[in-house]
Order: C-alpha cells, then sequence, then structure tokens
C-alpha cells in the first residue's frame, strides 16, 4: 500500500474513470499542457490526448453549458473550475439549465464541476470561496465535499458514474497536506449521500465536512487530554443530498450538536443542519444547536484577517467547552 | 420501368428554385401555413383561458424558421436544432407534432413536459430538437457541447441554434459562440433580428448596424440576408450546414424580419411607430411573398395550395379537439423527476399530518 496525497488520490480517480470509460472527458482552463492550475490534470492529456482533455476559452459559463450539452449527448464531462470561485460566472448554468434539465424536460445531465476551494491559504476573497450554499439551495444539483484522500478518490469515481449533475468541492489545504494509504487494486467507490463517522465519541457532537473535519479531529484530541471530554465527528461527505439519518444518529447518541463548517454563517449549510435536528431530533437536545463558521464578511488576504474570519481549531475547541457546560 | 416522351408543344417544366422539387416547395408551403394557423388556433385557446401561461406569437417570422430548419438533415440521430418562442415553424419541421404544443401550452398531464414548463420548452433529442430556456444564450454553450460531441465521434450532423437581436447581448451568447468557433464545432447559428426585445428597439441594443458584425469578431463567417424570403434564408442556411458537416465550423446567418405581433399576447405594443406594423403585414409577409414566388412562376397552382389549407386547418381542428378537454397532470407528479436518484422528493410533513 503506497501513501498518497489528497491531490494524488482524487487524480487517480479521474485517470482510472477515464481509463474505464471512453465517454468521460476533461474540459476546463489550463487543464492540458499545463496540467491544470493545481496540477490535478498533469499528465493526462499525454495519455488520453486533446480531444479528451480539452483546454477552452475562459469561459466557465461556456464550460459548463459544453459540458451539459455533451452529456445530453451520453458523455461524462468533467469541467474544472481552476479555482472554485469562478464557478459564479456559471451560476446561471448550473442552476437554470443543467439543474432543472431533468425534471423539466427528462433530460440526463451527468456532468462533474469540481475545482479547488478553500481558504487557509492567504488566497484572498477571490481565490478562498466555499460556494456551496449558493447550490445547496438548487433541487437536482448534488453536492460532495471529501475530507480524507480515500474519499476524494471514491467520491470521484462516484460523482462521474452518477447519473445527475454533481459539484466536487476539494480543499486547496488538504490537496498536499493530507496523506493516506490507499489499496491497489482495490475499487474505491464512495457512496453519495453518506456521511462517515470520523471519530466516535459519547458526550458531543460535531457535524463537519472538508477541512473543518480536521480541525475538529485536533480540537476533540485536546478535548480528550484536557477536559475529558468525548467529541463525536460526523464527516457529512456529501452535502446535497444531506444524510439526515447519520446526523439524527449521532445526535441521538450524544444529545448536543455542535456545527462546523469553514463557509460563513448566514444561509449557511450549518443552519439547514439546524433546522433538520429541530424538526427530527428535538427531543433528543440536551443544549441549544449551536454553529462555528466563518465571520459574515468577505475573506480578507491578511494572515491576521484571514485567520480571525475563519474558524481556527482553537475556536472549535472553546465551543465545544460552551456547549459542553450547558 | 415505364417512361413517357414529352411531345415537343407541351410547355416546358420552369426551372425550379434552391434545387428544391415541387413536392419541397408544397412542404414548405405547408410547414409556413401549419405554423400560422396552430398559432391562430393558439390565440383562440389563449382568450378561452385555455392556454396557461403567455402565448408567443411568430407571427412574420415563420418564413426564416421553417426555412432554416427544412435546410437540416432530419430523421433520427441527424441534425438537431434548439428554438426559441418564436421559432414554433423550426420545431414542426423537425416533427414536433401540433397536439404536443398545444398540450405543452394548456399543461395537459399527456404534454411532453407533463405540465411542468412552458410552450416550446420541450425536446425529442432523437428527431433532433432541443427547446430552450428563458434564459436567453444559455443554448449557445449547450449546443456547443452537443456539436463538439457530434465532432468528437465524428457523426456527420449538424447541431442549429436561434438567437434573438436581444439575445446577443447576453454574455452566455458570446462565451458560447466563441467556445464553438474556437473548437470549431459543425454549428450553423441563426441571429433573428426582428426590431424588438420585448420593447427594447434594435438600436438600445448594441450600436452595430448588422448581427453579422458581432459574429465576425469571433473569425467566423457571417452573412446578412433577408428573413422573410423563405428561399434566401433556405440557400443560405442550406450553405452554411453543408459547410458544417464538412469540418469548416461555426457559421453565423442574420435574417432580417419583423415581430408583428407584441412580446407577448397582453403586450399592446403601445412602443411601435404608428403605421410600422401595418407596413411589414402589407409589404413583407413571409408567407404572402412565398406564395407570391411560387405562383408567379407557376411552380405550383393555387388549388395545391387551397388543399393545403384544408388540410392544415383539418390537423389543427383534430389536434385540438384530441387534447382541449385533457386532464392537468395530477397534483403529486410534481415531485418525481429531480433525479435519477432519488427518484422522488418527499411530500413534506404538512402534507401528511
Amino acid at each position: 500500500m503506497a501513501e498518497i496525497t489528497f491531490l494524488e488520490a482524487l487524480r487517480q480517480g479521474l485517470w482510472e474513470e477515464m481509463e474505464r470509460d471512453e465517454r468521460v472527458f476533461i474540459l476546463g482552463e489550463d487543464v492540458g499542457i499545463y496540467g491544470g492550475a493545481f496540477k490535478v490534470t498533469e499528465g493526462f492529456v499525454k495519455k488520453f490526448g486533446e480531444a479528451r482533455v480539452i483546454d477552452t476559452p475562459i469561459s466557465e459559463a461556456a464550460i459548463v453549458g459544453a459540458a451539459a450539452g455533451a452529456a445530453h449527448m451520453g458523455m461524462r464531462p468533467v469541467a474544472e473550475m481552476q479555482f472554485i470561485d469562478f464557478i459564479s460566472c456559471a451560476y446561471d448554468m448550473l442552476t437554470n439549465y443543467v439543474a432543472t434539465a431533468r425534471y423539466r424536460a427528462g433530460l440526463s445531465t451527468p456532468i462533474v464541476v469540481r475545482g479547488p476551494c478553500g481558504g487557509y491559504v492567504r488566497g484572498g476573497p477571490f481565490h478562498s470561496q466555499n460556494p456551496e450554499a449558493a447550490f445547496f439551495h438548487t433541487p437536482g444539483l448534488k453536492i460532495v465535499y471529501p475530507a480524507t484522500a480515500r474519499d476524494a478518490k471514491g467520491l470521484m469515481k462516484s460523482a462521474i458514474r452518477d447519473d445527475d449533475p454533481v459539484i466536487y468541492l476539494e480543499h486547496k489545504w488538504l490537496y498536499r497536506r493530507i496523506k493516506e494509504q490507499l489499496p491497489e487494486g482495490e475499487e474505491i467507490l464512495t457512496p453519495i449521500g453518506e456521511a462517515r463517522l470520523a471519530r466516535e465519541g459519547k458526550d458531543l457532537s460535531i457535524v463537519t465536512y472538508g477541512a473543518m473535519v480536521w480541525k475538529s479531529l485536533e480540537a476533540a484530541d485536546t478535548l480528550q487530554q484536557q477536559d475529558g471530554v468525548s467529541v463525536e465527528i460526523l464527516d457529512l461527505r456529501t452535502l446535497l443530498p444531506l444524510d439526515d439519518a447519520a446526523i439524527i444518529r449521532t445526535v441521538q447518541k450524544t444529545n448536543k450538536v455542535l456545527i462546523v463548517h469553514e463557509d460563513t454563517r448566514t444561509g449557511g449549510v450549518a443552519g439547514e443542519i439546524a433546522a433538520r435536528i429541530n424538526e427530527q431530533a428535538f427531543e433528543w437536545l440536551d443544549g441549544p444547536i449551536m454553529r462555528v463558521t466563518a465571520h459574515d464578511v468577505p475573506l480578507p488576504y491578511a494572515p491576521t484577517l484571514e485567520d480571525y474570519v475563519l474558524p481556527q481549531t482553537d475556536d472549535i475547541v472553546k465551543a465545544v467547552r460552551w456547549l459542553a457546560n450547558y | 420501368m415505364t417512361s413517357r416522351a414529352v411531345p415537343a408543344t407541351e410547355p416546358s417544366q420552369p426551372a425550379l428554385p434552391a434545387e428544391l422539387s415541387r413536392g419541397q416547395l408544397l412542404e414548405l408551403y405547408r410547414y409556413l401555413r401549419l405554423t400560422r394557423t396552430l398559432e391562430e388556433r393558439l390565440t383562440a385557446l389563449y382568450r378561452q383561458s385555455k392556454v396557461i401561461g403567455g402565448l408567443f406569437r411568430s407571427l412574420g417570422q415563420e418564413g426564416e424558421s421553417v426555412a432554416s430548419a427544412y435546410a437540416l438533415e432530419r430523421g433520427r440521430h441527424r441534425d438537431l436544432l434548439s428554438p426559441l418562442i418564436r421559432n414554433l415553424g423550426s420545431l414542426l419541421v423537425m416533427g414536433a407534432k401540433p397536439v404536443e404544443i398545444l398540450r405543452q401550452y394548456m399543461a395537459k398531464a399527456d404534454g411532453p413536459t407533463r405540465g411542468r414548463d412552458t410552450n416550446v420548452h420541450f425536446n425529442d433529442l432523437e428527431i433532433g430538437y432541443l427547446g430552450q430556456i428563458s434564459h436567453l444564450g444559455d443554448m449557445l454553450p449547450v449546443m456547443a457541447g452537443i456539436t463538439l460531441t457530434f465532432r468528437m465521434r465524428g457523426e456527420a450532423r449538424v447541431g442549429l441554434v436561434y438567437i434573438g437581436d436581444g439575445g446577443t447581448s447576453t454574455g452566455t451568447f458570446h462565451e458560447g459562440l466563441n467556445f464553438a468557433a474556437v473548437q470549431r464545432c459543425p454549428l450553423v447559428v441563426i441571429g433573428e433580428y426582428n426590431h424588438w426585445a420585448y420593447s427594447t428597439p434594435a438600436e438600445k441594443q448594441f450600436a452595430v448596424k448588422d448581427l453579422a458584425e458581432k459574429a465576425k469578431g469571433y473569425g467566423i463567417p457571417a452573412v446578412t440576408v433577408d428573413g422573410n424570403d423563405v428561399f434566401a434564408v433556405y440557400a443560405a442556411t442550406k450553405h452554411a450546414v453543408e459547410r458544417a458537416r464538412r469540418g469548416k465550423g461555426v457559421h453565423f446567418i442574420e435574417v432580417k424580419t419583423y415581430r408583428r405581433k407584441g412580446h407577448a399576447e397582453h403586450d399592446d405594443q403601445s412602443y411601435v411607430p404608428p403605421g410600422e406594423l401595418e407596413r411589414w403585414a402589407r409589404e413583407n409577409d413571409p408567407v404572402d411573398r412565398y406564395v407570391q414566388q411560387l405562383l408567379q412562376h407557376a411552380w405550383v397552382e393555387q388549388d395545391d395550395l387551397s388543399a393545403i389549407d384544408a388540410s392544415v386547418r383539418e390537423e389543427v381542428d383534430r389536434a385540438t379537439d384530441a387534447c382541449a378537454e385533457e386532464r392537468l397532470p395530477a397534483p403529486e407528479s410534481a415531485l418525481p423527476g429531480v433525479y435519477a436518484d432519488p427518484p422522488a422528493a418527499d411530500a413534506l410533513w404538512f402534507r401528511r399530518v
């Protein structure tokens, strides 16, 4: 078993699916010879040719729209957004055209739109975003957001095979930080719509996803050592559709829940999760459902500012202490 | 096989235009007449409140719709077009049935989208049409992707997409056209200069004189033709389609025409200068002009056209009778089909308590 990075794992997922299925092709900006801004598609054009690894103009709406058209014709396109911040340029195409296609017109649109997201990398307001809430609201889309190398690969493969459009969010802070031993020769397919228990605990649950899984794990270790508080961590992996059953299960087990995400607070995914817990497990709660999120400001560039705006491990520790003492 | 010698005294058959046979000339007329008659029927149904939403007429634009679509190869898995609301004629040419259009406008359960979407927003990819969404310009990138696929698979198929003069102001139009041009997609773009984008005249929409000027900026051939001349539109489209099929890439055809009805039936057109509608109706109706040419050159007889008129009326009557009293979709049928998996959304708790 070789130890590989999160980035390499998602590359493998993409590579294996392109080898397996000739309908799969990649389109995006600088994905060909250059191999993508983060080198996710490095070597792909050499192996699969220019017809299947297409360098496009800087036109996110056209990239997503063309992917949709190809998908209607039976192809399985994977569209790269160079930084996921630019997916907003394709918002119309995704929410109006792609998301509604099956419902309004019976059109199958199996596309994957993927790209690097997230902060903690001093990227400033336009290279650090977490855009999930903008699409979370749209029936017809699916959103996955892996935290581990295994899921980076497994969700990539599942997303490509899914018959519906999938937005695949990959946190750039995890790309080369996270390493994992993955079995060679085993087909890894992470089911879409299933959360993963990242840490078992009994006193309090953290429901989270993406890079926040790792910050929550770090916080949980500290809390175990310093406070003797046992924290359970649920890694959602898929945001749309949410795994309600897994969320309710952990709430019923620990009776206290903290929701952690890196995206801003208002209108964020945590609000929806809190509402569902309220509707489905109100009687099981021994405290308020609390949130740790980014502050409601655009993400600033200076390290001092970015670190202040984004949730940090220490914030999670303090929030858990507050809730544990409630 | 038998043959009959033509007596030397019989007048020779007049030469037919644009390599069209007499049968094709009549077929073109039939689609023109069917478009207009079907829309007149929809107007009647709209006034009876049987059309559920808005009604968008193509009066004055039937010629370019029918003629451009007629230049495509039709059949299962052949060429594919994406129509706008004022391309009912294009849909009919590709094989959409009047009863489907009536059902769609009346939101019937058995309509092509089962009551989910409006007017011409429906598709049949097998026989070659993909309905638009309301966000103008969006079909350019989508058709770029469809025709990119034709090219990738080495299929000798062509796509055709319509865009209105107002629609050429959108970002997706430009992104899609540029993408298709760079990828040399086998795509023909019909730019419909019909003078009005809802109430906004063309001079408030763009500062160029012709839409073709915009297309030239993307390195693709662009021509401007009289959109109310069926033969001119047919010939220009035929040329562009054949060129695209030979791998020569995107071609833009601007058709100058005129929208003689409002944006939709509710629109009183108060913004139109006095006399303009009447002048276009009197002097430049595409169906009248087509008929005049057919009769003037004696390519067909008036009796041929009258027979088609009668048969079209009968077809539209039959289609109306078949569906006017059909049921609307069952309320709960709103939930399935958002995704392949899960197959249906859940009814919310307050519908279950």
